[in-house]
C-alpha cells in the first residue's frame, strides 16, 4: 500500500510542529513503520535539527526539484532508525524555491517504499503552507491551549475546509495541567468547542521535549516521559488503532481517595 | 427616518441603484463617498445605476461619478434622469439610461422593510476565522460564526448557531435590520451605523436572542421575553 502523506501545520509559529513531526516521525519508526519526514520549511529548516541529523545533510528537497540530485541521494536516513528518513529542506533558499505541483511529484515519488510521510510545514497561511498541504491525504492540525493560537488554527482548518483537504485532525500541544486546573489555560473541552475537528493527541508540556531537542534526541525514542507516551499515543491513533487519552490531570486528593475505594477508576 | 437629502444605495436586480437625492452635485458625490467609504468595500465588485433626478449634467460631471465609483471598485452602468441632457450625455458615454423594472421615482418610496431585491443568501457551514461572507440582501447561517469571521447583510442575519466574530446587519443603512442567532455573543455587532460589542462577563447558559436597534442604540432581546 503506498504512504499517506500527513502534513503538520498549525498557521502560528511556535507551537510545536517541527517537534511534534519529529516525534510522531521517530514513534512511527519505532513501532516499525516506514516513515519519510520532509522539512517543507523551506529557508528556516529545524527538523535536521531536532533529529540530530543535520551533520549528514548532502542535498536538500530543492536539490531534488531543481534536478541537482535524484531523490534518494537527498534521503539522510536517522541514525537509530533504520526505517526512518529525513528528506531536509535548504536553507540557503526560501519559499518560492517548490511549488504545489513539485512537492506532489517528489511525494508521489516517495509514496511507493514507505508507509508515512510526514511533512512539516512552515508557519503561516503563504505559498510555504500552499506547498506544504499540496500533497497531504490528511492533515494535523497543532495548536496550544492558548487564544491567539487556536485562532490561528481555526483560520487554517477554514482554508483546508474551503479545499476540503481532509480528515482534518487537532493535535493540542504544550497543555500545562496545573494551570488548566488553576483556570489559567483554555480547557481541552473548550478548545475542541472552538474549533469543532476531532482531537487526536493532546501533549503535556514536558521539559524533557525541551531538552531532547537540543540534544538532537526525540523525545518519543523513549516512553519514559509523559510527552513520549502522548507521541506514541498519537502514532498509534493515526495508525487506527483506538487509544485512550492519557489522564492528563494529575489525581487531586479527591482522586486518589477514589482510586483507593475503586482501583480501576470509573 | 428618512432625512431629506439622503444618499440612497439600493439592491435592484441588475445590481446597485444610487439615489443622489437632491441637492449640489460636488456636495452629493462627497456624500456618496463618505457613504462607500462607510461601507468598507461591501459594494466592491458591483455595477450601479445613478439616479440624478431631474439634474442637469454634463458628460465631465457623469465622468466625476464615475471616477468616484470606480474608486471603491464599483462599476458605473447606467444613469437615470428625468432630464434629455444629461440622458443625452450619459448615452453618448455608452451607460444605460433606461430600466425596464426600475422607475427613477421609486427611490422616493419610503421603505421600511429591509431592502430584499436580492435572494437571501443560505450558508450552509461554519464560518472560521478569516473568512467573510458579504451579501446584499439577508444572511442564514446554519453553523457557528467564530471569532475573526465576518457577515456582512444588506438586510438581517439569522444563526442557527453560536455567534463570536463581527456581524453587520443593514449594512446599506436600514437601522431596521435584526441579527438572530441561538447564542449571541459577538465580536461586535453592527447595525446600520450603530455598533455594539458584547459584555465583557461570560453568560453561563446562553438564550437565543434577536438584537435590533431600538431608542438610538442596539438592544438584545432574550427570544423567551417576546
Amino acid at each position: 500500500m503506498p504512504a499517506r502523506a500527513v502534513t503538520i501545520t498549525s498557521g502560528k509559529g511556535g507551537v510545536g510542529k517541527t517537534t511534534v513531526t519529529a516525534n510522531l516521525g521517530t514513534a512511527l519508526a519505532a513501532q516499525g513503520q516506514r516513515v519519510v519526514i520532509i522539512d517543507a520549511d523551506i529557508g528556516l529548516r529545524n527538523l535536521d535539527v531536532m533529529m540530530g541529523l543535520e551533520n549528514r545533510i548532502v542535498y536538500d528537497l530543492v536539490d531534488v526539484v531543481e534536478g541537482r540530485c535524484r531523490l534518494r541521494q537527498a534521503l539522510v536516513r536517522d541514525k537509530r532508525l533504520p526505517e526512518l528518513y529525513l528528506l531536509p529542506a535548504a536553507q540557503t533558499r526560501d519559499k518560492t524555491a517548490v511549488n504545489p505541483e513539485q512537492m506532489v511529484q517528489v511525494c508521489d515519488e516517495l509514496r511507493e517504499g514507505a508507509d508515512f510521510l510526514l511533512i512539516d510545514s512552515p508557519a503561516g497561511i503563504e505559498q510555504g503552507f500552499r506547498v506544504a498541504v499540496a500533497p497531504a491525504d490528511e492533515v494535523l492540525i497543532v495548536t496550544n491551549p492558548e487564544v491567539a493560537a487556536v485562532r490561528d488554527a481555526d483560520r487554517v482548518i477554514g482554508l483546508l475546509e474551503a479545499e476540503e483537504k481532509g480528515p482534518l485532525h487537532l493535535i493540542l500541544n504544550r497543555v500545562k495541567p496545573e494551570m488548566v486546573r488553576r483556570g489559567d489555560m483554555l480547557e481541552t473541552n473548550a478548545v475542541l468547542e472552538l474549533l469543532a475537528i476531532q482531537l487526536i493527541g493532546v501533549v503535556p508540556e514536558d521539559e524533557a521535549v525541551l531538552a531532547a531537542a537540543n540534544t538532537g534526541r526525540p523525545v518519543a525514542l523513549s516512553d519514559n516521559s509523559m510527552a513520549g507516551r502522548a507521541f506514541h499515543n498519537i502514532a498509534h491513533r493515526l495508525r487506527g488503532e483506538e487509544v485512550p487519552f492519557l489522564p492528563l490531570r494529575e489525581p487531586g486528593l479527591l482522586g486518589r481517595l477514589r482510586r483507593l475505594v475503586r482501583p480501576e477508576g470509573e | 427616518m428618512t432625512q431629506p437629502a439622503e444618499v440612497r444605495i439600493k439592491g435592484i436586480r441588475q445590481g446597485l441603484l444610487i439615489g443622489l437625492g437632491a441637492g449640489e452635485w460636488t456636495e452629493r458625490l462627497a456624500l456618496l463617498e463618505k457613504r462607500l467609504a462607510q461601507s468598507a468595500g461591501f459594494f466592491q465588485g458591483g455595477r450601479a445605476v445613478l439616479d440624478v433626478g431631474d439634474r442637469l449634467l454634463t458628460a465631465t460631471e457623469i465622468e466625476q461619478a464615475r471616477d468616484l465609483l470606480a474608486l471603491h471598485e464599483v462599476a458605473l452602468w447606467g444613469v437615470l434622469s428625468s432630464r434629455d441632457e444629461t440622458t443625452l450625455a450619459a448615452a453618448r458615454m455608452g451607460l444605460v439610461v433606461h430600466l425596464d423594472m426600475v422607475e427613477p421615482s421609486e427611490q422616493k418610496r419610503e421603505v421600511t422593510e429591509p431592502e430584499t431585491d436580492f435572494p437571501p443568501l443560505v450558508v450552509e457551514r461554519t464560518l472560521r476565522s478569516g473568512q467573510k461572507v458579504h451579501h446584499p440582501g439577508h444572511v442564514v447561517v446554519i453553523g457557528d460564526v467564530h471569532a475573526g469571521a465576518e457577515v456582512v447583510a444588506g438586510g438581517h442575519i439569522i444563526v442557527w448557531g453560536k455567534v463570536r466574530g463581527v456581524v453587520h446587519a443593514g449594512a446599506m443603512g436600514d437601522s431596521g435590520a435584526t441579527v438572530c442567532a441561538l447564542d449571541l455573543s459577538p465580536t461586535q455587532l453592527r447595525i446600520a451605523g450603530y455598533i455594539a460589542r458584547s459584555p465583557e462577563e461570560k453568560r453561563r447558559r446562553p438564550v437565543p436572542e434577536t438584537a435590533r436597534v431600538r431608542n438610538g442604540r442596539i438592544e438584545a432581546i432574550p427570544w423567551r421575553d417576546k
